[in-house]
C-alpha cells in the first residue's frame, strides 16, 4: 500500500452558478492519509469544492478521478459515496437517539446488527459519548450534537472525510476541545480529511497542507507554516494573519538582499529588486521584538525601528501592541513582558526584526 | 334549548340500544373515509415528497395549484365525479356510481390534495442541507427519501389528521355520488341531512353528535401519538 | 424527473390496487336497479317497506335516489335511472311526450293541504278551494311558503297560483325555501306562515310543528303518483328488466293492498290511496 497514493485527482473543475461562475479549480491533488485544509472568507467556493469532491454537486465542466475512476457526471453514484463521509456545520442528526444517529450511516449499508452495535459503541467511546448513548438527538447541546454527527461519520469507516466548517456553530471552549479530539482521531485512525474553515488557527494545528481559496480559485496551496509565513499575495496575508503588510520602495539590492525605505525607515530583507521598484513585503507580529532601549550591538537582528507605541489592545493569552514607526506596525507582546517593560501609550521603544522574518510578497513597476 | 337536549337524549337512546341502522351509518362514515384517507396518504405523501425534492421550471407554480387543490370544495369534487361515473359517462363503464366505492374515490380526491400540500410543506421544513448529510451517509434516492419522509413524520401525520378529518366531515360529494341509500351508502353525514330535511331534528342532533364523537375519538388518538414524539 | 416517476410508479400502483380491491368488492353485489324518486315519497317511508320486499323477492338491488321530480326525470332524460316513481303529471306527460319514457302507470294517490298557523289570519280555513284560499292569501300579502325546488309539491303549488291567474314570484310575502318538505314545514311553523303539503309528511310531523290544516278535500289538491320505466331503446344500458319488474311489482294486487293499509297503525288512517288500473277520470281529475 503506497503511503501517497492519489485518492482525488481534480481537472480544470468549474461549477457555474446563476450565470457566476463560483469554482474554477485548474488542478487538485488529495493524497492518502494527508490532510487538507480550505481557508478562505464567506463566499470563497469551498462549500461549493466539497459537494463537487462529495459527487453531491454536479461541476459544469472538468472532471473528478477517484484511484483513477472517472466520478463527475455520474449522478446517482452511491458506490462512490459510500467510500466517504461529511460533516456540515449544523450537526444534521436524525430525530432518534444518539446510538440509532451513529448507526445511521451502517443501517444504510446493510451491515448486520451485531456488527453495527460494536462499531457504533467504539466510534461512541472514541469520541468520548458513550454516556449518551440512548439520550435523544433533540436533547443534547451544541458539542454533543456535533460530536454525535462526527462519530456518525467516523463510524462507517470511510476513506475520506469532508468537513465543512464542523466548529463554526460552537463557543470557543467546545471547539478547542472538539479540535484536539478530532486531531487525536484522524491521527489515530489515518483517515484522509479536507477541512475547510474560516479559522487559520485551526487549519494549522489540524492540517499537513493548507489551500487558501479567494472567489473560487485556490490562490496559495502548501504546508501551513509555509503559507503563513510567505503568503502568495496581500488577500493571503491579510487571511492568514499577516497583520503588517507594507509598502515601500527598493533602494538597493546585493547578495540576495534587498534594502527596502518606508517612511524614512530602511528595511533589510532577503529579495531581488531594482533600484526605485515598488516593494511589498510583510511580517507576522510574533516575529517584532520590543526593548525599551536600543538593542544594538547586542543582538544580530539587522532591523532595528524607533518607535512610540499608539495603542495597546489585550488579546486573552497576549497583547496586540500598536507601534508607530512612522508606518504602522504590529507586535504581540505576553501580558508579562508587558509589565516587565512598563510599557504603555506614548512610551518610546525600540522595534526589532530579523532580516529572514520579513517576506517579499512581490515588487512592482518602477517608480519615481 | 330543548331541542339540543332532546337530541342528546334521542343519541344516547339509539347507542345504548345499539341501534343497528346508527351502527351500520357510523360503521360505513369509518369505513368510506378511512379507506379514503388510507389511499390519500399513499398517493399524497409520495407525489408531495418528491415535489418537494424535484427541482424544475414550473415547480413553483405546480405547488401552488396544489396548495390550491387543499382548497377544492368538496361539492364540486362530487359533481365532477358523478358526472365522469354516470352509466353514459366516460367512466360509466365501472359501474360504481351510487356505491360506497365512488363515495371512496370521491373522498380520495378531497383528501390527496390536503396530504399532498402539508406534505409538500414538511418536507420543505426539513433542514435544506439534511438531504445532503443523508446522501453523504451513502444513501441511495431511495433510501434518502424513505429517510426523509421518516424525519417529517409528526407533520405528516398531522397532514392525515387533517385528510381525514375533511372527508369524514363532508357531505356534498358523498350525497352526490353515493345517493345516500338505506343500509348502503347513507352515512353520518348524508343521514344528518336527511333527517334535518324531514324535520326529525331530535334524531339528526343525535347523528351529529355520534359524528363529533367519532371525529373526536379519531383526532384524540392520532394527537396522542403526535405529541408524544414532540420535541421538547 | 426520471427518478420522480421511477419513484413515483410503486405507490401510485399500490393505490391504485387498493382502489380496485374495494371497488371489486362493491361490485360484487347483484344485478342493480336505479330508481329515481321523490324525497316526499321516500320520507313518508312507504318505499322503506316495498323495497326490501320487492328485493327478496325479485333479486335485485335496488338504489333507490331521493330527489326533487324535476332532478328524477332529468335523470330519466339522461339514462342515468331505470325507472322513475314520481308526482308532477304536467311534467310527466312532457317526460313521456318527448319519448323518455314508456309504460307511465298510475300507483297510488294521497292529498295535499294548506297548512298555517292555528290563528289563520288570512281566513282560510273550511274554504272549499284551493285556489280561492291562495287567492286570499295573495290579498291579505300574508306569509306563504314555497318549495321551490322543481318537486312535485313544487309543481302543484305553482299550479295553484296559475289556476288562480296570480304571479307572486317576487313578492315579499312569498318565500322559497329551496328545502325539502319537512324543513320547509318546520319553516312555516317558525315564521307562522300558510304552505302546501304533502298530507303524509304532515302528519308524521305534526306533534311538533303547530300548524293546523286549513283547507283540504278539493280535487286540485290531489297528489297522483305514477311509475314511469325509462326508455330502453334510447339508452341501451337501462336495466329495462328490473325496471320492468318493479313497475309490475308496484301494480300487483299484493302490493296494492300493502300500500292500502301503510301509515293506519302510526296515524290511524292510511296515508295512500292504491290506483293501480283505475282510469284517472275516476279520481276527479
Amino acid at each position: 500500500m503506497n503511503a501517497d497514493a492519489t485518492l482525488l485527482e481534480v481537472r480544470d473543475l468549474t461549477v457555474v452558478r446563476g450565470g457566476v461562475q463560483v469554482l474554477d479549480i485548474p488542478s487538485l491533488v488529495l493524497r492518502e492519509n494527508e490532510v487538507l485544509s480550505l481557508i478562505g472568507p464567506n463566499g470563497a467556493g469551498k462549500s461549493t469544492l466539497l459537494l463537487t469532491l462529495a459527487n453531491l454537486l454536479q461541476p459544469t465542466t472538468g472532471e473528478i478521478r477517484y484511484r483513477g475512476y472517472v466520478i463527475t457526471g455520474n449522478r446517482s453514484s452511491h458506490v462512490y459515496r459510500r467510500r466517504l463521509a461529511m460533516v456540515f456545520q449544523e450537526p444534521l442528526l436524525f430525530d432518534a437517539t444518539v446510538f440509532e444517529n451513529v448507526a445511521a450511516g451502517l443501517r444504510i449499508r446493510g451491515i448486520a446488527r451485531d456488527e453495527i452495535r460494536d462499531r457504533v459503541m467504539t466510534t461512541l467511546g472514541l469520541f468520548n459519548i458513550l454516556h449518551l448513548a440512548d439520550r435523544s438527538a433533540r436533547k443534547l447541546s451544541g458539542g454533543e450534537a456535533q460530536r454525535t454527527s462526527l462519530a456518525r461519520a467516523f463510524a462507517i469507516q470511510p476513506e475520506m472525510i469532508f468537513l465543512d466548517e464542523p466548529f463554526a456553530s460552537l463557543d470557543p471552549p467546545t471547539r478547542l476541545g472538539l479540535t484536539e479530539d478530532l486531531e487525536r482521531i484522524l491521527q489515530k485512525t489515518g483517515t484522509t480529511a479536507i477541512l475547510a474553515t474560516h479559522d487559520q488557527l485551526e487549519a494549522l494545528s489540524l492540517s499537513d497542507r493548507m489551500a487558501v481559496m479567494n472567489g473560487g480559485r485556490i490562490v496559495q496551496s502548501g504546508a501551513p507554516v509555509e503559507v503563513m509565513n510567505r503568503p502568495a499575495d496581500e488577500f493571503v496575508a491579510s487571511f492568514v494573519g499577516m497583520e503588517n503588510v507594507l509598502r515601500g520602495n527598493a533602494v538597493s539590492s546585493s547578495a540576495g538582499f534587498l534594502l527596502a525605505r518606508i517612511a524614512e525607515q530602511s528595511i533589510e530583507l532577503p529579495g531581488v529588486a531594482e533600484a526605485g521598484e515598488e516593494v511589498v513585503f510583510c511580517i507576522r507580529p510574533e516575529h517584532v521584538t520590543i526593548t525599551t532601549i536600543n538593542p544594538g550591538d547586542t543582538t544580530s537582528t539587522r532591523n532595528i525601528i524607533p518607535a512610540s507605541i499608539r495603542k495597546i489592545v489585550p488579546m486573552g493569552a497576549f497583547h496586540r501592541v500598536h507601534l508607530d514607526c512612522g508606518f504602522p506596525l504590529v507586535a504581540y507582546l505576553t501580558s508579562q513582558s508587558l509589565g516587565t517593560l512598563h510599557l504603555e501609550e506614548g512610551t518610546r521603544v525600540f522595534a526589532s526584526f530579523k532580516a529572514t522574518a520579513v517576506h517579499l510578497i512581490r515588487t512592482g513597476h518602477r517608480t519615481c | 334549548m330543548e331541542l339540543i337536549f332532546e337530541g342528546i337524549a334521542k343519541a344516547v337512546a339509539l347507542l345504548a340500544s345499539l341501534d343497528p341502522e346508527v351502527l351500520k351509518i357510523t360503521w360505513l362514515s369509518l369505513k368510506v373515509s378511512g379507506i379514503a384517507t388510507f389511499i390519500s396518504l399513499l398517493l399524497g405523501i409520495s407525489s408531495g415528497t418528491l415535489l418537494a425534492l424535484a427541482d424544475f421550471p414550473g415547480k413553483r407554480l405546480l405547488v401552488s395549484i396544489v396548495n390550491t387543490g387543499m382548497g377544492l370544495p368538496p361539492v364540486v369534487v362530487g359533481l365532477f365525479v358523478t358526472i365522469f361515473l354516470w352509466r353514459n359517462g366516460p367512466f360509466g363503464f365501472l359501474d360504481i356510481l351510487y356505491t360506497p366505492a365512488a363515495m371512496i374515490l370521491a373522498q380520495a380526491v378531497i383528501a390527496t390534495p390536503i396530504v399532498m400540500g402539508i406534505t409538500v410543506a414538511s418536507i420543505q421544513n426539513l433542514p435544506p442541507n439534511l438531504k445532503l448529510q443523508i446522501l453523504a451517509l451513502g444513501a441511495t434516492r431511495w433510501q434518502m427519501v424513505r429517510i426523509l419522509i421518516k424525519e417529517a413524520r409528526l407533520p405528516l401525520l398531522a397532514g392525515v389528521m387533517a385528510g381525514f378529518g375533511g372527508v369524514i366531515s363532508e357531505v356534498g360529494a358523498s350525497i352526490m355520488v353515493g345517493g345516500n341509500i338505506k343500509g348502503y351508502t347513507r352515512v353520518l353525514t348524508t343521514a344528518t341531512v336527511m333527517e334535518t330535511g324531514r324535520g326529525n331534528f331530535d334524531v339528526a342532533i343525535a347523528l351529529s353528535l355520534i359524528l363529533l364523537v367519532v371525529c373526536f375519538g379519531i383526532n384524540y388518538i392520532l394527537t396522542r401519538i403526535q405529541q408524544r414524539e414532540r420535541p421538547r | 424527473m426520471k427518478g420522480l416517476k421511477r419513484a413515483f410508479s410503486p405507490l401510485v400502483i399500490a393505490a391504485v390496487l387498493v382502489f380496485l380491491g374495494v371497488t371489486a368488492l362493491a361490485g360484487a353485489s347483484p344485478k342493480s336497479v336505479i330508481l329515481a324518486t321523490t324525497t316526499s315519497t321516500q320520507d313518508s317511508g312507504l318505499l322503506d317497506v316495498l323495497i326490501p320486499l320487492f328485493e327478496k323477492e325479485s333479486g335485485y338491488f335496488v338504489k333507490t335516489i331521493a330527489v326533487g321530480s324535476g332532478q328524477a326525470m332529468a335523470m330519466g332524460k339522461k339514462g342515468e335511472a331505470d325507472v322513475l316513481l314520481v308526482h308532477s303529471p304536467d311534467a310527466e306527460k312532457k317526460f313521456m311526450a318527448e319519448g323518455d319514457g314508456v309504460n307511465r302507470r298510475l300507483i297510488m294517490h294521497n292529498d295535499f293541504v294548506i297548512v298555517g298557523p292555528a290563528s289563520d289570519p288570512a281566513r282560510i280555513r273550511g274554504v272549499k278551494t284551493s285556489v280561492d284560499a291562495v287567492k286570499r292569501i295573495s290579498q291579505a300579502g300574508l306569509l306563504f311558503l314555497s318549495r321551490g325546488d322543481n318537486s312535485g309539491t313544487h309543481a302543484k303549488e305553482k299550479g295553484l297560483w296559475k289556476a288562480a291567474g296570480l304571479n307572486p314570484e317576487g313578492e315579499k310575502w312569498y318565500q322559497q325555501t329551496g328545502l325539502g318538505m319537512g324543513q320547509t314545514l318546520n319553516v312555516a311553523a317558525e315564521k307562522k306562515g300558510y304552505t302546501l303539503t304533502d298530507r303524509g309528511t304532515y302528519l308524521t310531523l305534526r306533534k311538533t310543528l303547530g300548524l293546523d290544516i286549513l283547507v283540504e278535500g278539493d280535487p286540485l289538491l290531489l297528489n297522483i303518483y305514477h311509475v314511469i320505466e325509462v326508455n330502453p331503446g334510447r339508452w341501451p344500458k337501462v336495466n329495462s328488466a328490473g325496471a320492468r319488474a318493479f313497475a309490475d311489482f308496484l301494480v300487483s294486487k299484493k302490493v296494492q293492498a300493502i300500500i292500502g293499509t301503510f301509515g293506519t297503525d302510526k296515524f290511524g288512517a292510511p296515508l295512500f290511496f292504491p290506483d293501480a288500473g283505475k282510469k284517472p277520470e275516476t279520481l276527479g281529475l
